[in-house]
């Protein structure tokens, strides 16, 4: 693990589905995991009940942050169907949306 | 790009790519150079089950998941990886619908415990006493064995991968290979977007890409890419220890550490292709499917499904080694479907062969040859 100094807002919570800081989003790309899915891949982030949906544009400013590049210039990872958890017994009954 | 030689170029940074470059390095070769036109588990791996079992109907592939086993068992000191592969040993329940498949799974048994892998033949009744809520109706006997189990798939490729890096192999993501320089038979260069390698051998670990490279070095390989999909529902307080497979409905399901739930459905007459889109009919012929078996799953709610390439092969065997007539191009590729669970003892027998000549488990059947020699070696159990 590389030693890193603190940051006032390192405990801040990135995906609260997932329960990952801002601390250990700095971490793994100061490691050079420097892609959203990696990032993704490793701790979690953005794999919960929301998709992602606002842990991935606060690890895309991150990223650009420590990257010296524009936020646009991020690769946003694909979303993945479905849109909205649904249940399998509701899928199954061929409803398909709630 | 400032190397612009190698020993060895391995293509492809999934487990099996990142497993071979850290074996290689491991084995004393120094300059071993990873290129990888993605990021490391983009591929396959990172979009598997993840599930290792030991029960196989061939003797080879009972041995080649025993051996991965074994390193899996304490992968996390081998690859001194801080994080852990998170490797379970919770085990596989494998169901029987048909006297038939009940008398190959006795085979199967049969062949496993005179390999020292411990198997229990059980009834129905008793593999609900695995899983309290499977439904019986059809099932003829079930096996079960308990040092089957998963691993996280990124972690594991991502150890390999760190842990080559710390015995000097350079790992070159975001890197495509677009040619392989062949002359008089022999391996002189890779070509990347990037630049020109220089190097003698290359072992291709493309995945479902992999007769792609090949062509590259002038060779046909009859490996292709075939989408299988798979979902993963909200998480849940554990309920369910193994990985439940049925040969005859195609499917597998099992319970991550992590409390989700992680299922796949074959679909029916999927075509060759590296298309990996989902698709709705998935989703629904799993949830009959899992319902019909898991009923309580019904309960879930899906949150995320996805699909990967299965890099297959003729007889759903991977092909290991040399490929003659060009000398120093090598293949670890056509795993159809169960290429993470081998992919520990792929690595080492792949670097045992290149460094050394001669691989301590033996898998010179897998061979490239063997499609023209008509030496193929089918497997009565595959799935998903
Ligand atoms: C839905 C699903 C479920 C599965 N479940 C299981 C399971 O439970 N257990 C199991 O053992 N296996 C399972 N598998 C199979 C498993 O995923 C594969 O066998 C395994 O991951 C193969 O690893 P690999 O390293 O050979 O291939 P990959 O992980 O596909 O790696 C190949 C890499 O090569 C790279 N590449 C391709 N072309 C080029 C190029 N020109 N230049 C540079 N790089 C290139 C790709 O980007 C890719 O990263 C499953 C597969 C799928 C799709």
């Amino acid at each position: 693990m590389t030693d890193r100094p603190k940051r006032h807002d390192d405990d801040v919570i990135v995906c609260r589905c997932e329960d990952v800081t801002l601390g250990e989003i700095r971490r793994l790309i100061s490691e050079g995991y420097h892609t959203i899915d990696e990032i993704k891949r490793i701790s979690r982030a953005g794999m919960g009940q929301c998709q992602g949906r606002t842990c991935r544009h606060l690890i895309a400013r991150e990223l650009a942050r420590a990257l010296g590049v524009p936020q646009e210039e991020v690769e946003m990872p694909m979303f993945r169907p479905p849109t909205r958890p649904v249940l399998l017994s509701t899928i199954a009954r061929g409803e398909g949306d709630e | 790009m400032n190397r612009k030689s190698a020993d060895i170029v391995v293509i492809g940074g999934g487990v099996v790519g990142c497993a071979t470059a850290f074996e290689l390095a491991r084995l004393g070769c120094k300059n071993v150079v990873l290129v990888e036109r993605n990021t490391i588990a983009s591929g396959s791996t990172g979009r598997c089950g993840a599930g290792v079992r030991q029960q196989f109907g061939t003797e080879l592939n009972c041995v080649l998941a025993r051996e991965a086993v074994r390193i899996f068992e304490h992968m996390d000191e081998y690859l001194d990886y801080e994080p852990g592969v998170e490797f379970r040993q919770s085990g596989y329940l494998m169901l029987a619908y048909s006297d038939q498949q009940w008398e190959q799974f006795q085979r199967n048994v049969e062949l496993e415990r005179s390999l020292d892998i411990d198997v229990k033949m059980l009834t129905p009744e008793g593999a609900r006493e695995i899983v309290p809520f499977l439904d019986l109706e059809g099932m003829v006997g079930a096996t079960f064995c308990q040092t089957d189990g998963h691993a996280n798939p990124f972690h594991t490729a991502f150890a390999y991968a760190q842990a080559a890096k710390r015995l000097g192999a350079e790992i070159l993501t975001h890197t495509s290979v677009m040619d392989i320089e062949v002359e008089n038979n022999k391996i002189q260069a890779v070509v990347t977007d990037k630049g020109r390698i220089a190097t003698s051998a290359v072992v291709n670990c493309a995945g479902a890409y992999s007769a792609k490279i090949a062509k590259m070095a002038g060779i046909d390989l009859p490996v292709w890419g075939e989408r299988h999909q798979i979902l993963i529902t909200e998480p849940v307080e554990a309920m369910m220890g193994p990985m439940v497979i049925s040969f005859h409905h195609d499917f597998y399901c099992q319970q991550t550490p992590h409390g989700s739930f992680i299922m796949g459905i074959g679909m029916p007459g999927e075509p060759k292709s590296f298309n990996i889109r989902s698709s709705v009919d998935f989703l629904e012929g799993m949830a009959n499917t899992v319902m019909k078996i898991l009923p309580p799953l019904g309960n879930l709610r899906v949150v995320r499904q996805w699909a990967g390439l299965y890099d297959m092969s003729p007889d759903a065997q991977p092909i290991l080694g040399e490929c003659p007539p060009i000398e120093g191009f090598y293949n670890a590729n056509g795993f159809s479907g169960h290429g993470f669970m081998v992919s520990p003892i792929v690595g080492q027998a792949m670097a045992e062969l290149i460094i050394l000549g001669k691989s301590s488990v033996d898998i010179s059947k897998l061979d490239a040859g063997r499609f023209e020699r008509g030496e193929l070696v089918f497997e009565p159990a595959v799935v998903g």
